[in-house]
């Protein structure tokens, strides 16, 4: 399992390396490589050049906004699952980051990979769908942002265009003092990707009613999905244990599930459905929770 | 032969394994590791389709390419060597390391690129160009065992390998006097034990020594043997480095057709050549997939719940050729009735090609599978007559006072106490409340199920299947051997004459010896010999080293000591028997003479003039041992002793799972283990732990699964699932001791111990948490979404 | 292409072709054996080295990612002297944390930046780290009794593991 023959080139700017991108459609950016390099392995991936992006400088690294968290493309998973930064402004990006492959893929991987790569179940990209999050893209000329939610144009498919880079991620925060949140995913084995993974946030009032909710799915559809009907459908409601799997369940009912030699559509259906109810409920008892600590 | 002491100085003391030091330190000595100066490296050309006449194979573009040496293909190979053994009688179905005119499975080697680099090797296996013709393929077993069915081996006439019915015992009159009857189907899906090292050899030949050297990741009887048959070399002309580290095997690195290539293409450039298989190579056609096996069951019982009388059916998916598929139909004969007074058996073994890989030995040689049905059907019988399901299992034990005892199919079991292993895991689990917290876990949602399995480890083995299903092999030899030797300084040095893989050998044999000399075993050194200075040996297979090499070393020691106190007594003026030993030192009776190990060692290397008439000098012994009962060929009516001795497992497993996501969760499974006297207990405890782990994955995750177009689903190991540490709970063993009445020490085997009982416990816990929905599943690995659809489609059904 | 690698506190330059693994280099270059090729594709972590301290697949590394970069310990960077064992290997020698040896270096450099972080892990902790390498010989009993041994044996000199092997 060796790869293809291809050229390295490591440029230090960006400009640079969208340069490098621009003029060789065979060239392909490696940033932590966790995912290319096994399909580099296998063949599948057959690049005539590897540019690798990780010695430019502004690339990396978590920085605070006002209504959200930039999150650089280089930034290495381990690097996000130990910031204090996204455990308080975007848990819900924290508790997703344990189930990102294993520990040494999350000290290698990058944020950036993990979004580019577009896999449908992973966590990443379905963190950042549900939160309604935006994707900067730049080419040697500029950049331009892009919504999250139309990024994702198929499995491993996106609406990157030839010489560019993805640069970075931005993760709104949600202001309401009672937030909480929900992470749920079953794979094959611990680690494995999602065969359904879903990931919720709601904000309740100090009543307990609900008055912000984002919910999404991954490893169901062909893309990370967010379910803004579902979501605002439960906005203004006390979630009840029934409500919400009704919910759920009507927002899964019409989905087109993909399958895989040991996973049926019927089932990622099924899984779906419980995973979103567990998610939206998870999130609303740790509004609640959030909310004694800060109404007492 | 000396006599088996009692109380014991090293023996099952919980000592420091001699191996695991050079392993933590990255020191292993592994066949990847060896690279000698010149070496050239091999990738092979997979082929692309399940079956197909080869038209032709351009190899023009890869010769081409810098770097590429060589590229073999099939047809040159097969004018040059002999096809691989086959251990049946079944000459028509031909073996050659490559596909020969035809393709017979999706991934089989069509041609080998040998290269400066493996890298290289791999960009011309893209460039060798082959044209096929496609033609029909057949991947299921039933369909490749009817009469009518296309024959993967067209000059064999059909796909039956092996079509064999026994009868032991009055089973129809059985199956008329029993008040009650059950049928039932159960399937083992295509697994294996899959270890981290893949399968690789260094071929490297010497024409001016007339040398064939090999390393290779081996576990394999007469391998060396088979090489020399292969090459048309004598084979005292090949020598197997079995210093080799195999990283894991479990019965599958038997690597025969790599070897060949490697040695031919050795021979051919006069180069070391390296064959290290890659992990597509290993899984597409490694020859290293184990038994996918169907199995009808139909059970005759009593009321109470005795099992009279069982006629199993098991029909066997080969894949594209024989390997030792066939005969892993054939060893679970030797414990057919699994540790219960069943009385009558009929058996028919059936063994089939495909166009699936072939298939290779894999733990438990077809043990696993079996014990999996046998036990299924004492669950189906307990449900039926309303007992439970530890009860079932007591009441049909073969009771402790009745060994050994002689099964229908003619093997006598060793010994056992069944029913304390099961009072000692009932106490440890603490039954009621494991029934209490399977309760509390239903009432709380989840489907909750305790499963039970009990069944037998054949130890110490033989290869009496090999005769019984084959009458043209007349083997009844099945021998081990060690060597000592005490040189002029006094220090020990045991050789051993195998490789190995895990199972700490060293530590076996230095321990023994240790044992019956009284030397700490951390002095005595322990050896693989290549093969070439080899006594005879079957290598560990069949759980038999604890029994068979502990057996060669305990004798041979007692020969050293013997020895030892002739020349000691020589200088007493007493006779031998009068010499008592006693840590290293040599003394009379009544102690007014003594002499120091030192002492005797240099009057054996050095005084001839001291030594007893006849007495050879040095110190120099060895001991070749049969498998401890005997060897004798089958009786007409196909009964023979298979194994010498039986271990017995008692596994208690609760899990549990929501409906619908359908993922069981382990938590508590306790086996209660004996393997009679246990040499080294972290070892047996490693074993056994290991066992019930790749029990867990052939059970819930592991299978080789193949597409309608003949496609090999789970080629790497991202779909291959190995069970990781989070899908692995934590295991409470429980110890018994009931020593074997035909082995030195009264040790069994445990190299296969948890393996064969946990497929078992856990398809009987998914199934008792499936009851309270009135549906079972029958097909192993129970993986979640089947599971979670099989629910569906009964919810659907009730609603 | 020139690589410069600094592996086990000495620096190596090593010409490879692009495509050449970490795992590769250590392995053919530096003749770093006890660093082992399990899957080649991310799965196993019979690969793991530690990249600053943190563990990683060095298979799923270019060697050219690794230039000029990271510091790279391998096994052979863990003991202490020839012939002597670190804690954390002598732990799995007292608990027979191993069979066949083959996933073992693996399995101890994840340990090892385990203890390095975490002096006090639990049952879960371990599970959880070990998760990213397969074992297939001892169903990891053992593997977690090891560690368990080698952070007590660490707390007990109050040491991690890289302060305890200076």
């Amino acid at each position: 399992m060796k790869p293809v023959p291809f050229e390295y080139e490591r440029p230090h700017s960006l400009k640079a390396a969208c340069q490098l991108l621009a003029d060789d459609e065979d060239a392909v950016i490696i940033a932590g490589g966790q995912t290319l390099i096994p399909m580099l392995a296998m063949r599948l991936a057959r690049p005539s050049r590897l540019v690798d992006i990780s010695r430019i400088d502004g690339l990396s690294g978590i920085e605070e906004q006002t209504d959200n968290i930039t999150v650089g493309c280089m930034t290495r998973h381990a690097e996000v699952e130990r910031s204090p930064v996204i455990a308080s402004h975007v848990p819900l990006l924290s508790a997703a980051m344990p189930w990102v492959g294993h520990a040494p893929i999350r000290v290698r991987g990058t944020i950036g990979g993990s979004i580019a790569n577009a896999d449908p179940s992973a966590e990443v990209p379905l963190v950042l769908v549900t939160l309604d999050g935006t994707i900067t893209l730049s080419n040697a000329t500029g950049s331009r942002t892009i919504p999250a939610r139309s990024f994702f144009s198929g499995p491993m498919m996106t609406e990157i265009q030839p010489g560019e880079c993805l640069t970075a991620a931005d993760f709104p925060v949600w202001q309401h003092s009672r937030t909480g949140i929900g992470f749920r995913e079953i794979a094959k084995r611990h680690g494995d990707f999602a065969m359904v993974a879903a990931s919720a946030q709601v904000s309740v009032d100090a009543t307990g009613k609900c008055i912000a909710c984002a919910i999404g799915i991954g490893g169901v559809t062909d893309t990370p999905l967010a379910l803004p009907e579902l979501a605002s459908s439960l906005v203004g409601t006390a979630f009840t244990d029934q409500s919400v799997h009704d919910a759920a369940k009507a927002a899964t009912d019409n989905l087109s599930a993909m399958s895989d030699p040991q996973t049926s559509p019927e089932y990622r259906k099924r899984a779906a459905t419980k995973l979103i109810a567990d998610a939206l409920m998870a999130a609303r008892n740790d509004a609640l929770e959030t909310s004694e600590g800060v109404t007492t | 032969m000396t006599e088996a002491p009692t109380s014991f100085r090293y023996v099952s003391k919980p000592r420091r394994t001699q191996e695991d030091r050079r392993f933590v330190t990255g020191k292993g000595h592994f066949v990847a590791d060896i690279v000698p100066d010149n070496t050239l490296h091999v990738a092979l050309v997979p082929s692309q389709e399940p079956a197909a006449r080869i038209i032709s194979i351009d190899k023009s573009a890869a010769l081409a390419l810098p770097g590429v040496h060589d590229v073999i293909t099939g047809d040159e190979l097969a004018a040059a060597v002999e096809p691989m053994m086959n251990g049946l009688d079944t000459p028509a179905v031909k073996r050659y390391a490559m596909a020969v005119d035809r393709i017979r499975y999706c991934g089989e080697w069509v041609a080998a690129v040998v290269a400066d680099t493996r890298a290289i090797a791999e960009d011309a296996a893209e460039l060798v160009e082959l044209e096929t013709e496609p033609s029909d393929f057949i991947l299921d077993a039933e369909e490749a065992y009817r009469p009518d069915s296309l024959a993967v081996h067209e000059a064999h006439g059909s796909n039956i390998l092996l079509d064999r019915t026994f009868t032991w015992g009055p089973v129809e009159q059985h199956f008329s006097e029993s008040a009650r009857e059950l049928s039932f189907r159960v399937t083992w899906g295509r697994s294996s034990t899959v270890p981290i090292e893949t399968f690789g050899v260094l071929a490297s030949w010497d024409g001016w020594r007339d040398t064939l050297d090999v390393w290779a990741s081996i576990q394999m009887p007469k391998y060396a043997d088979q090489i020399a048959r292969a090459l048309r070399i004598p084979m005292n002309t090949v020598r197997v480095h079995q210093d080799v580290d195999v990283g894991g095997s479990y019965g599958v690195k038997r690597g025969i057709k790599h070897t060949v290539l490697a040695g031919y293409i050795s021979r051919k450039l006069n180069r070391p050549i390296r064959l290290i298989e890659d992990r597509l190579e290993n899984m597409r056609a490694g020859d290293a997939h184990g038994p996918d096996r169907i199995f009808d069951i139909s059970i005759a019982y009593e009321d109470d719940g005795r099992i009279r009388s069982m006629k199993m059916r098991a029909l066997d998916n080969a894949g594209a050729y024989a390997g030792r598929a066939p005969f892993q139909l054939g060893k679970p004969i030797g414990a057919i009735v699994g540790p219960y007074t069943i009385e009558s058996v009929e058996y028919q073994a059936i063994s089939v090609t495909t166009n699936k890989a072939a298939q290779e030995a894999v733990r438990g040689f077809g043990q696993a599978p079996t014990n999996y049905a046998i036990e299924t059907a004492l669950d189906r019988v307990a449900a039926a007559v309303g007992l439970d399901r530890v009860q079932i299992r007591r009441r049909n034990y073969i009771p402790s006072d009745q060994f050994p005892y002689l099964i229908p199919s003619g093997t006598s079991y060793d010994s056992g106490d069944y029913q304390t292993v099961t009072d000692k895991v009932m106490t440890q689990v603490g039954w009621d409340d494991l029934v209490r917290q399977r309760d509390a876990l239903r009432a709380d949602g989840q489907l909750a199920g305790i499963g039970i399995a009990a069944c037998l480890e054949p130890s110490g083995g033989n290869s009496s299947f090999e005769p019984l299903l084959n009458p043209a092999n007349t083997t009844t030899t099945w021998m081990d051997s060690c060597r000592i030797m005490v040189d002029g300084a006094g220090t020990v040095t045991a050789t051993i004459h195998t490789t190995s893989s895990g199972q700490g050998h060293q530590t076996l044999t230095a321990t023994i010896i240790g044992e019956v000399l009284e030397i700490d075993p951390d002095q005595i050194r322990v050896i693989h010999a290549d093969s070439q200075t080899s006594l005879p040996s079957n290598s560990p297979v069949g759980s038999r080293m604890a029994v068979m090499l502990g057996g060669a070393a305990f004798n041979a020691a007692g020969k050293l000591k013997d020895k030892l106190k002739r020349i000691a007594a020589k200088q007493f003026g007493a006779s031998p028997d009068e010499v008592v030993y006693s840590e290293g030192t040599f003394a009379t009776a009544d102690g007014d003479q003594s002499l120091g190990w030192m002492d005797v060692v240099t009057i054996a290397h050095r005084y001839f003039h001291l030594l007893p008439d006849g007495e050879q000098p040095g110190l120099e012994v060895t001991d070749v041992y049969q498998v401890p009962t005997g060897g004798g060929l089958p009786t007409e009516d196909g009964r023979v002793q298979m194994y010498p001795c039986h271990s017995f497992e008692f596994h208690c497993v609760l899990l549990s799972f929501d409906p619908i996501l359908a993922k069981p969760e382990i938590h508590r499974y306790v086996i209660g283990h004996d393997c009679g006297t246990v040499i080294n207990p972290h070892i047996v405890k490693g074993m056994t732990l290991g066992g019930i782990a790749h029990g867990i994955g052939a059970a819930l995750f592991e299978e080789f699964t193949y597409d309608d177009q003949g496609q090999m689903n789970a080629q790497t190991l991202a779909d291959y699932l190995l069970p990781s540490s989070h899908e692995i709970p934590a295991v409470e063993i429980v110890h018994h001791c009931t020593p074997s009445p035909f082995t030195v020490l009264g040790q069994k085997g445990s190299g296969e111990s948890g393996y064969l009982g946990a497929p078992a416990a856990i398809s009987g816990a998914v199934n008792d948490a499936l009851a309270p929905l009135g549906i079972t599943v029958d097909k192993l690995p129970i993986r979640t979404a089947a599971l979670s659809d099989r629910i569906a489609a009964a919810a659907n059904t009730q609603s | 292409m020139k690589c410069q690698l600094r592996v086990n506190g000495e620096d190596h330059t090593i010409d490879v072709e692009p495509r050449t693994t970490l795992l590769d280099a250590l392995r053919d270059n530096l003749k770093l054996t006890g660093t082992h090729v399990g899957c080649e594709h991310g799965i196993c972590g019979a690969c793991t080295v530690l990249a600053d301290g943190e563990p990683v697949r060095s298979c799923l590394m270019l060697a050219a990612q690794a230039d000029a970069g990271p510091e790279i310990t391998t096994i052979e960077g863990l003991s202490t002297a020839p012939g002597e064992l670190s804690i954390i290997q002598d732990a799995f020698c007292e608990a027979h944390g191993l069979q066949c040896g083959y996933c073992t270096p693996g399995m101890i450099i994840t340990a090892s930046a385990l203890l390095e972080r975490n002096a006090t892990p639990n049952r879960d902790d371990i599970v959880d780290a070990i998760s990213a390498n397969l074992c297939r010989c001892t169903g990891y009993g053992q593997i977690v009794e090891a560690i368990e041994l080698a952070a007590e044996k660490l707390r007990q000199r109050n040491a991690s593991p890289s302060e305890a092997s200076q």
